[in-house]
């Protein structure tokens, strides 16, 4: 029932702008999952994201928000009907990564701004970068890097690794061996899906691993945590926060407890923007924000920047705008790395327990106002 | 490779087929009785899960989540059967595929709108949480035990009321030749709405149990209904027994195709292309298993020959 209410706010806010934005205005497109399975992650992006234009207060921005039901040809659809007859000057909102190599690469072509608030996929960070595509949370890799990282610190010597058999997930992997100075004792790739990881954690038990690591986002984290507490293997996990986020946390319950995972953002973080960000989140929508929520309020916190130094029809300006990311982050520093994805600081957290919400606390700084291993392969 | 990693994984396997009997008993038999194909079954397997993720939030109670499980996909079977099953048992298949997916989308969204788009939370009693050591040395979680003998508990009980109650005698009769039993005088449509409130229970009770270790979330029972298809097209469209040996053996191949595969292509390539191809072929492990098992027995294991 909340989330209708939500919807109808959102709706009411959309309409609101639509009726203040007569002038010149900046056309917002924002395609993201608000049905089935992954809902929830594309609902904190749209959160975040309306709550910060509903901050700036500022009329001419307005956003069209389609649902794209986590489907690569549903999303190929909506960009071009966005494009072609809602005639928007900026894209946003996609969540997935193999819908976001779907969307992104003919969105830009056409000449048209893509303001990424989640998916990261390498070949867009690479090969396949543009000017005009710019990636406000992270490229795929840095969070494992960063669970990589920590692991030495922990001192972690023999790490079993584990996650999806997509492309997310072996980015996920590549990122994760790419800092680990450990041994691996042994990497598996899991059905893209998979909810029952009985096999798997048998394979953990008989490999004489000291550690685990693994990137199940969604559903197939909690059930993987629920199971692996249940076997009593208890060997230490580390993971990217998307298995750890305010949304699923509370899903899984006591088996995170303790879990260190690794993420660019959380609630703690100490600025007054973060500060300012997680007080009217819980204000506006009743619960606690998830990194997903914040990379949605960064990522219309940029746009607005950019708006307010130059005229979306003036693309060059506004391009240049946007790179120099003059925004107040809720992450405290940030700044675009030469293909325009993040340099920023990652953290490990751990999993606690507020009175009867299970949430994060920041631990330490996991890598330091990081970037990403593809900036030489991007020619621009 | 190891006595104990093998005999976990065997169990694994068997512990993944009760449970896809459980969700291919139902669809089985509805398809046996009624000839209609129910797309919809996985949705009350969710429905099983969230009523007892709620019950569960509510009392604390496993049991009586569990009950509610049952209770409540019952209940949602009962009513979807009367108010438009009902309607197509004299379409086509193409019909009824149309008119159940259509239930799909409506129960998950509806779902959505009640519940919200986060995962529930659903957790083991602690009476049942932890490892027990077997003989042999084998570690395994005590609740996956308790799934395997549930499993096995439900399968005898089906096997006694089919075989040896009056409503077994009913269901095997309508399998058999519907207008007949209509002409003696049994109220079809009775009969019709309690083996499909039946099947939408085993469903719940599955959701329940499995929801328990996996994620209660939108969506969670359609992954399960293809595996649920894919048994009884395996094991005979129609036949319990056939239900439960194809169950069976798609647990076992899943989980060992799984496991061994990767490690057996390892003794000839290289180990991360061996996981690569090796996790690859143990994904369509089941269908190649499927397709064997059609061009030996065209109608499946235990199917009615032609």
């Amino acid at each position: 029932m909340k989330t209708l209410l939500n919807l109808s706010a959102s709706v009411l806010a959309v309409i609101g702008l639509t009726i203040g934005g007569a002038l010149a205005e900046t056309k917002v497109g924002m395609i993201t999952t608000l049905s089935g399975g992954g809902a929830g992650l594309g609902i904190d992006v749209r959160d975040g994201f309306m709550l910060a234009v509903k901050q700036s207060g500022r009329s001419d921005i307005k956003v069209v928000i389609e649902d794209d039901q986590r489907k690569p040809d549903v999303a190929v659809k909506l960009a071009d009907k966005m494009i072609q007859s809602e005639k928007v000057d900026v894209l946003t909102g996609i969540i997935w990564s193999n819908l976001a190599m779907a969307v992104v690469p003919s969105a830009t072509a056409q000449g048209k701004f893509y303001l990424s608030p989640n998916a990261g996929p390498s070949a867009l960070a690479g090969k396949g970068c543009h000017p005009n595509y710019f990636n406000v949370a992270w490229q795929n890799d840095n969070l494992h890097e960063a669970a990589g990282a920590y692991a030495n610190g922990a001192g972690f010597k023999k790490t079993y690794i584990l996650a999806p058999n997509y492309p997310a997930g072996k980015d996920a992997l590549t990122g994760f061996k790419r800092y680990f100075k450990g041994q691996i004792a042994g990497e598996i790739y899991t059905k893209l899906g998979q909810t029952d990881y009985a096999a798997e954690i048998a394979q953990i038990r008989a490999a004489g691993a000291d550690s685990v690591f693994f990137f199940l986002p969604g559903g197939m984290g909690i059930a993987f945590l629920k199971q692996y507490s249940g076997s009593g293997v208890g060997l230490p996990i580390v993971g990217p926060a998307f298995s750890f986020d305010q949304g699923i946390l509370q899903a899984v319950g006591e088996a995170a407890l303790g879990v260190v995972n690794t993420s660019q953002w959380n609630k703690d973080l100490d600025n007054p923007t973060n500060k300012a960000f997680v007080e009217s989140f819980q204000a506006e929508y009743g619960r606690l924000p998830s990194l997903y929520a914040s990379q949605g309020f960064d990522t219309a916190n940029l746009l607005i920047s950019a708006m307010a130094k130059a005229d979306v029809k003036d693309a060059d300006a506004f391009r240049a705008a946007l790179k120099a990311a003059d925004f107040n982050s809720t992450r405290g520093d940030f700044a675009f790395a030469s293909n325009n994805h993040p340099i920023q600081s990652i953290y490990a957290r751990e999993v606690i327990k507020e009175g009867d919400v299970y949430t994060n606390k920041t631990l330490s700084v996991a890598l330091a106002n990081h970037s990403n291993a593809y900036t030489a392969d991007c020619k621009m | 490779m190891s006595f104990v990693l093998l005999a976990e994984q065997v169990l694994n396997g068997l512990q993944l087929g009760v449970m896809l009997f459980l969700m291919s008993a139902g669809l089985t038999l509805i398809f046996g009785v009624m000839g209609l194909i129910n797309l919809a079954h996985g949705s009350l397997y969710m429905i099983g899960a969230f009523a007892a993720a709620s019950i569960a939030g509510l009392t604390g109670s496993f049991i009586l989540a569990l009950l509610a499980a049952l209770t409540g996909a019952a209940i949602a079977g009962g009513i979807v059967e009367m108010v438009v099953i009902r309607r197509l048992y004299r379409r086509d298949h193409l019909d009824q595929v149309l008119a159940t997916f259509a239930l799909i989308l409506i129960f998950s969204e509806g779902t959505r709108w009640v519940f919200g788009s986060f995962p529930l939370y659903l957790d083991i009693p602690t009476y049942l949480q932890g490892p027990v050591f077997l003989p042999g040395g084998i570690q395994y979680p005590l609740y996956r035990i308790t799934l395997i003998l549930i499993g096995l508990v439900v399968a005898f009980a089906l096997w006694l009321m089919i075989a040896k109650t009056r409503i077994g005698i009913q269901i095997r009769a309508g399998e058999n030749d519907r207008e007949m039993i209509a002409a003696l005088g049994i109220d079809i449509s009775k009969l019709y709405t309690i083996v499909f409130a039946l099947g939408a229970s085993l469903a719940g009770l599955a959701g329940a149990l499995v929801g328990a270790i996996q994620s209660v979330e939108v969506g969670m029972g359609e992954p399960v209904l293809i595996l649920a298809f894919v048994v009884i097209v395996i094991g005979g469209i129609g036949s319990i027994k056939g239900a439960m040996v194809g169950s069976i053996l798609v647990g076992l191949t899943d989980t060992l195709g799984g496991v061994f595969l990767p490690q057996i292509l390892q003794l000839f390539m290289d180990i991360s292309t061996a996981n690569n191809v090796g996790s690859s072929i143990a994904s369509m492990a089941i269908y190649i298993l499927m397709g064997g098992v059609l061009i030996w027995r065209p109608t499946g294991l235990y199917g009615s020959r032609p």
